[in-house]
């Protein structure tokens, strides 16, 4: 027989028999579990060997070839999160504007019978020879030379100069600075001044009176530029002065961090019968009389 | 000894190739492997049929249609075996006997080294392998399958794609003539 002959008569018995052993299977229902058996049992280990192999490679690739992208994955979350603090940090600050011009609103309202202007804050000295802010209005809204500035907190100073749309704000602190003021419990009045520091003084209380660290001192209204009971300050520190005790006190405005501030828009807010019956500070004998408040 | 030797038929020259010892059952052994394992995980691969390749690819070296349709047989009946329960024993067996047989007769007739003849060779063997599967099921099992349809004709391009640089890979295993 030719080797194409038994080569054909070879394909044709394969094919039988697999054609029989269908049949087989059919015919009993069997699923021929033996070479099933014999063929899982010979292929499982490489098929295990395989999935191990497999297994190993992801976990080194997933623990390591895949941490470039982790490390690409933490530089956008470090710039998000960089982002997102930046963004916290600016939202955080326009609350804080919100709170403070809620405050100012609130103060505005309450002293309705002034008329006042809501001012940014967007300047500070030029130089250390004086204690000066610049502020966003000018005369356009009103502002003229001398009218107070305050915040709900208490005290600033007074406007300096007024341009067209800006003006500059003479700092309590400032040495050319002062202000009508008087002791909240005793109702000692004496003016209150600037001397180029972050405190400021009570310059003319006799030494006989009776003030206390601590005690509150306000505006009182003598002036006729702030109105009365506005806070100026807390007393921090008493001594004894000739002819007049030393005074020092620190402002209840944060004179070092304003932002937002209020211009009263009169350089008459009171009138003289609206001011209370307040005890003038007597001063001693020999001690020269007290100066008029200064006005820059 | 282990030597590629010639096959003369009429004016052809046909060397026929031989193996490195263990290539052919680890060859038959890892496709199958393969098989089970690959489409698990991309379900894509579903397309591949690797022991097919595997008894194209030994059919066209070694060019014996008894050796080829053995081969065939027997890589048939052990995806037949791990196919599970729903494939009885033989269809895959018949299929790929059929195709060991025709690729070890035409290997013997055809040049099969050029990449072009492989790709046209195993994509007209994979459309040959899927119409014995669906005559067996169809006439001997009496079960739905579909002679031929577009997920098919992907099946043979992908398989052909494959092959040409599958056949490139086995052709390392050949021993050096």
């Amino acid at each position: 027989m030719p080797p194409r002959h038994k080569s054909l008569v070879l394909l044709a018995g394969v094919i039988l028999l697999q054609v029989l052993l269908l049949a087989v299977q059919i015919k009993r229902d069997s699923q021929g579990r033996l070479i099933r058996t014999w063929t899982v049992g010979a292929v499982s280990p490489f098929e295990r060997a395989g999935s191990y192999g497999f297994g190993w490679f992801r976990d080194v690739w997933r623990n390591y070839f895949a941490l470039r992208s982790a490390k690409k994955d933490r530089e956008d979350l470090r710039r998000e999160n960089d982002a997102l603090k930046l963004r916290i940090a600016q939202l955080e600050g326009k609350a804080a504007e919100t709170d403070r011009l809620a405050a100012l609103l609130h103060f505005r309202q309450s002293q309705s019978d002034v008329p006042m202007v809501a001012a940014r804050v967007i300047g500070g000295s030029a130089g250390t020879a004086s204690l000066t802010i610049e502020i966003d209005r000018g005369e356009k809204d009103g502002i003229r030379q001398s009218m107070g500035v305050i915040t709900p907190d208490g005290v600033v100073g007074k406007v300096s100069e007024a341009y067209a749309h800006t003006s500059q704000v003479l700092l309590l602190t400032d040495q050319r600075s002062g202000v009508g003021a008087m002791l909240a419990d005793s109702r000692i009045q004496s003016p209150v001044g600037g001397v180029g520091e972050p405190l400021i003084t009570m310059k003319y209380v006799p030494n006989d009176d009776d003030v206390s660290v601590g005690e509150r001192v306000i505006t009182s209204g003598m002036d006729r530029i702030f109105p009365r009971d506005l806070p100026v300050g807390t007393i921090t520190e008493i001594r004894a002065g000739v002819p007049f005790k030393q005074i020092r006190i620190k402002p209840a405005a944060n004179l070092e961090k304003l932002e937002e501030v209020l211009v009263l828009l009169t350089l008459n807010p009171l009138k003289g019968d609206d001011v209370p019956a307040a005890k003038p500070a007597e001063p001693v004998a020999s001690s020269p009389a007290p100066p008029q408040v200064v006005n820059p | 000894m282990n030597r590629a030797f010639d096959l003369r038929m009429g004016e052809s020259h046909i060397e026929v190739y031989k193996f490195r010892t263990g290539a052919i059952p680890i060859a038959t052994l890892l496709a199958l492997v393969i098989q089970a394992w690959l489409p698990m995980h991309f379900t894509r691969a579903a397309l591949l049929d690797l022991p097919l390749l595997v008894v194209i690819y030994l059919g066209l070296s070694r060019r014996n249609p008894s050796t080829g349709l053995l081969l065939g047989t027997a890589v048939g009946l052990m995806q037949d075996s791990l196919s599970g329960p729903t494939v009885p024993l033989g269809l895959f067996g018949i299929a790929k006997t059929v195709v060991g047989y025709l690729a070890s007769s035409l290997g013997a007739r055809l040049d099969t080294e050029h990449p072009a003849a492989r790709f046209a060779l195993t994509a007209g063997f994979f459309i040959i392998h899927q119409a014995v599967v669906a005559l067996t099921r169809r006439i001997l099992l009496a079960q739905p399958e579909p002679w031929f349809n577009l997920r098919l004709f992907a099946g043979a391009l992908v398989n052909a794609l494959v092959a040409v640089v599958l056949f490139i890979l086995l052709d390392r295993l050949r021993r050096p003539s």
